[in-house]
Formats: structure tokens, sequence, C-alpha cells
């Protein structure tokens, strides 16, 4: 049951006859072999242009990085469709680089709307979620961590089931907090994104009692990233840039696009910690973590793919478990169930948490607690002891519903 | 001193010295709990609740259990994949069985003369047999097979599985499993009531526990827990026990560091009691006076009084205690 290439790649001119005439009902408690009905899951990603060379020698970006998450999150919900004759199939499909998401999705979905695992940027998320059959589709987005997919531009079609940026800086600021390293100062990065995730470093920072106590921009100019004489040229630059005047508890750095921020541990002016996007993170998966059978998973998955699981990998493994769960416990076949099904009291699905992860329904961004982690270990979780919420504890982490600025049809 | 032959005395004394030490240990009942970050079983004594003995194992204890003739405790250890075998009288492991990689936990056939063993991270259960180590079979369940429970007519096994979430029923005559069960999500304990008539699955992240009738399968019943302060997601149901009447139950809910006490005719829960951080594994003790508690997290055993049921006592044993086997 074990093994690779789970996937099939979408035929041409596909496809999906999807969700007519699969639903029904069925009994729970089926006794041997259940006549078995087929579900596609269609797994959608674009080939964007790599990273490039990664500061550290140690890290790569797998072809198959999140998509085999998905892979072995079909076979094992199959396991359990075994028994109750459910056949699940996950067809991968790979734009091209610079694809027009909405010709395509026109192209690939002739016969109607689809259950979509999109492992896709932002504005390609967009372009997907509102083209004409995107719209009636179901999509699970394991890609992005915007916030702004959460805020103004959510979609009432798409599912976010790996945390946005706000709730990641709140997963390390209620950690810093508990730790009384409230003074930060923040280092941000050169891009859009690095901006984002700066402004909710102050807003965690409001939040929680924190200061930021100095504040700078970092245009990093990675020249040649790896050379020979690479440390000693980082060694000079990471102290310049780290040296500021007012005394601080952690380096905050916002470096989503992995510029620099790997350099700045050890090589601070200060002799202080780094945490933000490198340096101790907030994520949803290390493969690292072990607690509440997580260490099951990554043996699981290692024996699968061969490699480590990162983050994405989770987010396609848990998105095939939110689909396995609305057809076969919330037995839903349709987008418009299966949606109405998620945002429901109904719903959970075990995430290796410790506790159910449900949809938020002002948002549809899965909420869920938040692994703080260095690179070899995870350090904490949170929500962290003592941060309290009237309803869900761990909707202390990101945006809340009183600040949601996302407008969607229930 | 003259080495002569032993007068009658000094021969009598030393015989009660040998006499009377076994006599006392076997009258007061032991506790064997395994730890599972130590590698280690701690023995408690059952009155006192101090420390016999530590004992070490294979690695990643977890699933304990005691044969029926009280002479050995069987431990899985899930990172060794065997068994330890202890004898209790002299407190030492006496024997390994290979059990299939990654055994979480174990039950024994209504004979004793078979170990059925969850393996977690193969999804099969395994058939071994006692008195050889021989494996007689392995059924294929679903992924990461944990509790099991066996009816006392010896004809079925019934394991759950935390990841397909299910209880599946296995045919002791055929090794078949001829049904499954969708209960919530991530079931981790089974048992039969005394009477047998209904099957209690705990579902840890689900937070609640199934009834299922086993003869027709369906849940018959789910019960919930609400705990005034603590919120929903931290109510984690596993270790299930019945009274001998089978009117009480006692579920322990993990991260709500509570015991549920609930009539199980009614299915109401009754009262929480509050013992250590996490609570997993539970059982009574011999004369059914007292419950045990392992709790993960803060590396103790609560002792639960059954008569005013509160908690009297929280006894330190080693890393993560996962399981207690009690032997009178």
């Amino acid at each position: 049951m074990i093994g690779r290439r789970a996937a099939a790649r979408v035929p041409g001119l596909l496809v999906l006859a999807l969700l007519a005439g699969t639903g029904g009902s069925f009994a729970v408690a089926a006794a041997g072999p259940a006549p078995v009905r087929t579900f596609p899951i269609v797994y959608l990603r674009e080939a964007y242009p790599g990273p490039g060379i990664m500061p550290s020698l140690l890290e790569s970006q797998p072809d198959d990085l999140g998509l085999a998450g998905a892979e072995d999150g079909t076979s094992e919900i199959n396991t359990t469709g075994r028994f109750l004759g459910w056949k699940f199939k996950l067809y991968e499909e790979t734009l091209p680089a610079g694809a027009d998401v909405a010709a395509q999705a026109r192209r690939m979905f002739t016969l109607g709307p689809a259950v979509i695992i999109a492992d896709l940027r932002a504005d390609d998320l967009l372009q997907l979620a509102d083209s004409p059959v995107g719209k009636r589709s179901l999509i699970l987005d394991i890609r992005t961590s915007d916030d702004s997919l959460r805020q103004q531009d959510c979609r009432a079609n798409v599912f976010h089931v790996l945390p946005n940026q706000a709730m990641r800086t709140d997963a390390l600021a209620q950690f810093l907090v508990e730790k009384r390293w409230s003074r930060w100062f923040l280092l941000q990065g050169p891009t859009q994104q690095d901006a984002v995730y700066a402004a909710d470093v102050r807003r965690s920072a409001a939040r929680y009692g924190a200061r930021v106590v100095a504040a700078r921009s970092y245009d990093y100019n990675p020249g040649s990233r790896r050379s020979d004489t690479g440390y000693q040229q980082i060694q000079t630059q990471m102290p310049l840039a780290t040296q500021v005047g007012s005394d601080y508890d952690v380096l905050f750095v916002a470096d989503e696009t992995d510029l620099f921020g790997d350099y700045l541990p050890y090589n601070t002016f200060d002799a202080r910690p780094v945490v933000g996007t490198q340096g101790l993170i907030a994520t949803a998966w290390t493969p690292a973590f072990q607690s509440y059978s997580a260490l099951q998973m990554q043996h699981r998955f290692q024996l699968f793919a061969h490699r480590r699981m990162a983050e994405r990998d989770y987010g396609g493994w848990l998105a095939v478990n939110v689909i396995g769960d609305a057809v076969m416990r919330g037995r839903q076949t349709s987008p418009a169930g299966m949606r109405a099904y998620l945002r429901s009291d109904n719903f959970l699905v075990a995430g290796f948490k410790g506790e159910g992860l449900t949809f938020r329904s002002w948002d549809q961004q899965l909420r869920q607690p938040v692994l703080i982690a260095q690179p070899l270990m995870v350090v904490s979780m949170s929500p962290q002891n003592g941060f309290l919420h009237p309803g869900n504890t761990s909707d202390t982490l990101g945006f809340d519903q009183p600040e949601t600025q996302c407008r969607m049809a229930p | 001193m003259p080495h002569g032959p032993m007068t009658g005395r000094r021969a009598a004394l030393l015989l009660c010295v040998v006499v009377c030490f076994f006599a006392a240990r076997s009258q007061a009942s032991e506790l064997f709990v395994s730890n599972e970050v130590d590698d280690t079983v701690t023995v408690l004594d059952g009155e006192s609740y101090k420390v016999i003995a530590t004992i070490a194992t294979d690695q990643r204890p977890r699933g304990i259990i005691a044969t029926a003739d009280h002479k050995t405790v069987l431990v899985c250890d899930g990172d060794s994949s065997n068994i330890d075998v202890i004898d209790t009288r002299t407190l030492k492991v006496t024997r390994r069985i290979d059990t299939g990689p990654d055994p979480e936990t174990l039950a024994m056939s209504v004979s004793g003369d078979e170990i059925y063993v969850s393996n977690e991270n193969n999804a099969l259960v395994t058939v071994i047999e006692l008195a050889t180590g021989k494996w007689i079979t392995q059924v294929p369940v679903g992924i990461e097979p944990e509790g099991l429970a066996v009816s006392r007519d010896g004809r079925t096994v019934v394991v759950v599985s935390e990841e397909t979430s299910m209880a599946h029923f296995i045919d002791t005559r055929t090794w078949q499993v001829t049904a499954n069960v969708l209960v919530d999500t991530r079931p981790r304990v089974a048992m039969y009531t005394p009477d047998q008539r209904l099957l209690w699955v705990s579902s840890e992240v689900g937070g609640t526990v199934s009834v299922i009738d086993p003869n027709s399968h369906q849940i018959v019943h789910t019960i919930d827990f609400q705990i005034p302060g603590v919120d929903k997601q931290y109510i984690g149901p596993i270790g299930i026990q019945f009274t001998a009447d089978g009117r009480t139950a006692f579920v322990a809910l993990g991260r709500a560091n509570r015991v549920a006490v609930i009539n199980a005719r009614t299915y109401e829960v009754e009262q929480y009691i509050l013992v250590g951080q996490r609570p997993w594994q539970l059982t009574f003790s011999p004369d059914r006076s007292k419950l045990y508690v392992a709790n993960g997290l803060t590396n103790d055993v609560t002792i639960i009084d059954m008569s005013s049921l509160r908690a009297v006592k929280s006894v330190p044993v080693g890393r993560l205690p996962w399981g207690i086997a009690v032997v009178p």
C-alpha cells in the first residue's frame, strides 16, 4: 500500500464527471467488500521558477514538495475507504510557468466543478477561484500564508490549510511574551511579503504587550550566494546590519524569501537570539515534531517519499484528510455540500496537534496550534498557557472574528 | 563461630526469612507502570505505594498487562519490536518475544495461550503463541492500530485504528475482519461492558466515547463531555474501566486532566475527578477499592478512592507513564 506515484496525471481534456451520481446513502458499518465508488481529487500546481541556490547546503526544494504529502494522504484515506467502499484518486496537474490559470481551468474542468488542492501562489489562486468553473469548485489552499487571502481577498470557495502570516507572528509573540523577551528589534527584508510580515510583527507586539524598540529595513544583496569566502563576507555584513543603539531582547527577522535570515544567528552585533521567518520559526510542521502521534506520521512519510516531511507536505496530507472526512464521515460529495460540512460544527480533522482542527467560519482559515521550532527541535507549541479566549484558544492566533475584513456569504 | 550444621532454630529462622519475605510480597498487590520515555517499568507496592523496583526494559515501553496466572507481566517495547516478559516474583525480565515492528498495546486470548499485539506502524494485528513466541497470523487492519478488546467467549478481537478512525471486529476462528465501524476521530481504547452487551470506544481527538452494539455493529449512543472552564478541544477520552456491576464507567480525559465518572445505563456524566496532567490509561486495584490513573505529563500515578470518588494520593513514577498492570 505504501509506494510512490500514487497520483495520476490529469488526462488531456478531462475530466471529472465529478460528483454526479456519487451521493446516496451507505452503511457506516460495512462488512466485507463494499461496492466501490471513486472520488477524484485534483492536485493543481504551477512550475514556478525554483528559489535558486538556497543559502544553506543542507536545504533543498524537492520536486514533489506538497504533492508527496497529498499522495501519502490519499493512500491513507483509501485504507478507510477500502472498508467503506470509497476509492480516492489523486490527479496531478502541473501548469507551465506563467500559465493563464483561468484559461487552463476552463480547459481542464470541461465537465464541471471539482475538488482541487491548490499548490499555487496567491495571484494564481485568485485567478483559479474567480474563474467560472473555479467558482463552483471546492479549493483547498496548501501553499499560501498571505494575510490578504484571509482578509480582503478571501473567497467563499477557498479554504486555507496552513497558518497565515499573522497566525505565525502571534504564535511567536505569545512564546516570547511568555519568556518575557518582549523588546524586539525588527529587521525587515525588501519584498512586499516582508512588509506584510513586519506589519504583523508590530500588530502582534501591540496585541500581546511587547514592544518593537528598533526597526530597520535591510536590502540584502546576495552577490554570489555560495562562494569559498562566503562566510567571511557574511561575518562582516551581518553585524553591520544589526548594529542598533537600542537594547533589545530578540531580533525579529522578516525575510519571507529566505534571502539573508539564515545568516543572522551568531552573526548579530549583539548576542541576541533570532526569531521570525528564520531562526526560531512558527510553522505548522517540522520533520523534528514527534508529539501527538506525529512520530508515526514522520515514519510513514519517510517510508513513502524517502525524504523528510516538510510543511507543505503536511498541508497536502491534511487537505486530503479534510476531503476524506467530508466524503466518508460528512457523506458529502458535491463542492457545495462539502463546503457546508467543512463550515459546520460536525467537521473536525486530526492533524497531530492533540486536538481536533476546524475551519474559522469568518475566513475559512484552519484554526490550529502552531509549532515554535528551531532547525533541529520543536521548542514549544502556541497558543501558550495563560492566553485565553472566550471560544477556542487557538483563535488567539491570527485574525479573530471581530478583526476580520473578510466578507463572504455563509 | 564453628561452621557446624545449622541448629534447628537457626534453620527455622532462615526459612522464615525466605518464606516470610515471599509471603509478604505475595500478599500485597503490586502496580507495574510502563514509563514510555525512561525505558523502564516502575513497580509500586499496592499498599504503601513505595517504589519496590525499577525494571529496565527495551525501548519505548507502552502497553502493559498481567497474565491471568499473575506470574508474569508483559510489556510492549515499541521501538525494539518485542515484548518484555517480567517475572512478577523476581521482578526481572526473563524473556523477550518478537512482535514485528512497533507494538503499541497487547491483549491475551481467553485461553491465555495467545497474545494479540497491535503493530502501530504496520497497520497489523499480530497473533503470537505465548508458550513458543511463534507467530500464528497477522491481520491487516486500519492505520495506527492501538487498543484491543477480546470478547469473553473468545470469538472476537476488536482493534481500533487511530488514523483510520475505526473499530475493526476480527473473528478469531478465521482471522478475518468481519466488520468495521467508523467512530469519531482518533480512537484509542476499546472495552466490552462486563455483561458483554456493548462495546465502548474512546476517541481522543473527536472527544467522545462511542457505544457500539457488537452484534449489529451500530453505534447506539455517543457520549459527549462538557467541563466548565475547560476548552472542548482539550477533552481527549482514552482509558476506560467499568465497575464489576457494570453500572459505572470511568474514562480518562487526557489534556482535560480529569477522569469522568459516567452512569453506564443513562450515559450521563455524573462527575469529573481532577487527577494529574494528561491521564491516559487507568486500572483497578485487585479488590476494586482503588482506581489507578497514569498521568503522562506529571510523571505520576493518581490513586482514586472508590468509596469517596476522590483522588487521595499521587505517586511519582518514571517519565511519561503510559499504562498500569496490577498483580494481586
